[in-house]
């Protein structure tokens, strides 16, 4: 934990383009204040390189308050760096020391291949909502709040589940590279509520078998994703998945 | 027609396989420490060949043993099927990974554990399986039963097979540490009342199968058990 500016090392992934054979490379950053975020100490760094006429390190980002999950960073050997609950966005200078060498590597899975840099492409996290992740019919005008009664845990669990940002932690940091936390939020979102249920187990099973096309490895319920999240998503959820998947497969008439 | 489909090709499919599989074996090796742990009578193993010898006449455990090699060989070939396809789920590595920050080291090493009680398993299986059901016990005990305590204190003078039947415990213990309440979590049975219940009751059942297992050929080298 530092208070003084720090002076640091960085090793950082370079690739061109996703054909092209990448590798780390070292950057010193000088006089880096411990109240920047990890993601403003890159663009000073981009900075430097711009004026040198060096080509900017490319990584993603956007709200940088913790809620789209652009952010994707691998450092020092976990996905959003040393922190729990937080992404890169919101990681700050502080949590590192003066002198500290930081490895700094994009997301690493067959289905979310590097578009350059430490961008990585999770299109395929699309591809698994556009399975199912959603309620067919248009459900109209907000309800009036009491209008479906809800049990408080089962909406707490919904909205818990609701918090997933998409980031891609839980791949990353999975040593199968499984997309089991992110799939198991977004059918554990609409699965908990009332509306969800019409298509509860089709979707399970369509969502399911999108993940798998993609490329992900299977779980072995080593509980990485969960400790590393920074949405909190609990293991629940693919418990409560797996018994959808097994409803869907074994107890249902219906086959999709 | 409505079939099962893709059920069990599906990565949470092949997690059920190993599941079920994993649990039938927990089941198995209930039945075979309780069996075993006759010879801690101490009693030149009369109470042991007596046990050993229901064990090889009733049918229910004849049949048994079927559906047991059919369930080892599914698990062995899921489970090395699961190590590949992990790995190539993955195909450039981190260059720094700190798995430890986030998981079990055991919980990562299920496939080289179990590779490692594959090892262990040819090598019991053709010391004592194929000896009890085949090729045939040589000898008989004071009361005319065939001495499998005979062929088992012979084996365990051997210091080499003595510590490779420990190292193997040791990996039975780390595999089940994780795979026993792995195999509840993949079945989809989470539960905030439940599991703590079965991660203990797990936690318990690996180290206990595994000490008394492991405490069998230490206790018959040094000449405890005769
Ligand atoms: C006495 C022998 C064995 C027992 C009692 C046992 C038990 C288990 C259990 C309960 C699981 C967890 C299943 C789940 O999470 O759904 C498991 C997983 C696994 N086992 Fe075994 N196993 C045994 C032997 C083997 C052998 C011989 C192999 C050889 C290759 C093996 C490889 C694996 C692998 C790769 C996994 C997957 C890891 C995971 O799903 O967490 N096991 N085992
Ligand atoms: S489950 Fe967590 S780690 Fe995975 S994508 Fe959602 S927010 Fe990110
Ligand atoms: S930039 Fe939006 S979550 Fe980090």
């Amino acid at each position: 934990m530092s208070t003084e500016n720090m002076n640091l090392t960085l090793k950082v992934w370079r690739q061109t383009d996703n054909k092209a054979q990448g590798n780390l490379v070292d950057y010193k950053v000088s006089d880096v204040s411990p109240d920047m975020s990890f993601l403003e100490m890159f663009d000073v760094l981009n900075e430097d390189l711009i004026t040198k006429g060096d080509d900017p390190i490319v990584f993603d980002h956007d709200c940088r308050e913790g809620i789209c999950g652009a952010c994707s960073m691998y450092i020092n050997g976990r996905p959003h760096g040393p922190k729990e609950l937080v992404t890169t966005c919101q990681l700050h200078m502080r949590s590192f020391k003066d002198g500290d060498t930081i490895v700094v590597e994009p997301w690493r899975a067959k289905a979310f291949p590097v578009i350059k840099d430490l961008a990585v492409d999770r299109t395929a996290f699309d591809r698994i909502i556009a399975a199912g992740g959603f309620i067919s019919v248009n459900t109209g005008n907000a309800q009036d709040a009491n209008a479906i009664p809800i049990p408080k845990s089962q909406s707490d669990a919904a909205f818990e589940a609701a918090a997933c940002i998409a980031c891609g932690a839980c791949v990353a940091t999975c040593k199968n590279a499984s997309a089991m936390l992110f799939t198991s939020a977004k059918i554990s979102q609409l699965a908990l509520l009332p509306q969800g249920q019409p298509e509860r187990y089709r979707r399970a099973q369509s969502m399911v078998a999108q993940m798998d096309a993609e490329g992900f490895g299977n779980c072995t319920n080593t509980g990485a994703c969960e400790a590393e999240c920074p949405k909190g998503i609990s293991l629940e959820n693919i418990a409560r998945m797996n018994r959808d998947f097994y409803h869907a497969k074994f107890v249902s008439e219906e086959e999709v | 027609m409505a079939s099962f489909g893709n059920a069990f090709s599906s990565s949470i499919g092949k997690k059920l396989i190993m599941g079920i599989t994993g649990l039938f074996l927990i089941l198995f090796l209930i039945v075979h420490v309780f069996i075993n742990s006759l010879i801690f009578f101490n009693d030149g193993g009369q109470t042991f060949n007596q046990g050993a010898e229901f064990m090889a006449h009733n049918w229910i455990i004849r049949a048994g043993e079927i559906v047991l090699f059919v369930g080892l060989l599914a698990h062995i070939y899921q489970g090395l099927r699961l190590v590949f396809e992990n790995r190539a789920a993955r195909p450039v590595k981190y260059a720094a990974y700190n798995g430890s920050a986030n998981s079990k080291w055991y919980s990562r090493s299920m496939g080289l554990l179990g590779t490692l009680l594959l090892i262990f398993l040819i090598v019991h299986l053709s010391d004592f399986w194929v000896v009890s059901r085949f090729t045939g016990i040589p000898t008989e005990d004071a009361l005319g039963k065939e001495d499998l305590f005979a062929v088992m204190v012979d084996k365990f003078q051997n210091l080499g097979i003595v510590i490779l039947y420990v190292l193997a415990m040791v990996s039975l213990a780390y595999h089940l540490l994780h795979g026993f309440a792995s195999a509840f979590q993949t079945l989809g049975w989470n539960h905030k009342k439940y599991s703590p219940i079965i991660r203990a009751f797990g936690f318990w059942y690996s180290i206990i199968i595994s000490v008394l297992f492991a405490l069998m050929p230490v206790a018959i080298y040094t000449g405890i058990i005769k």
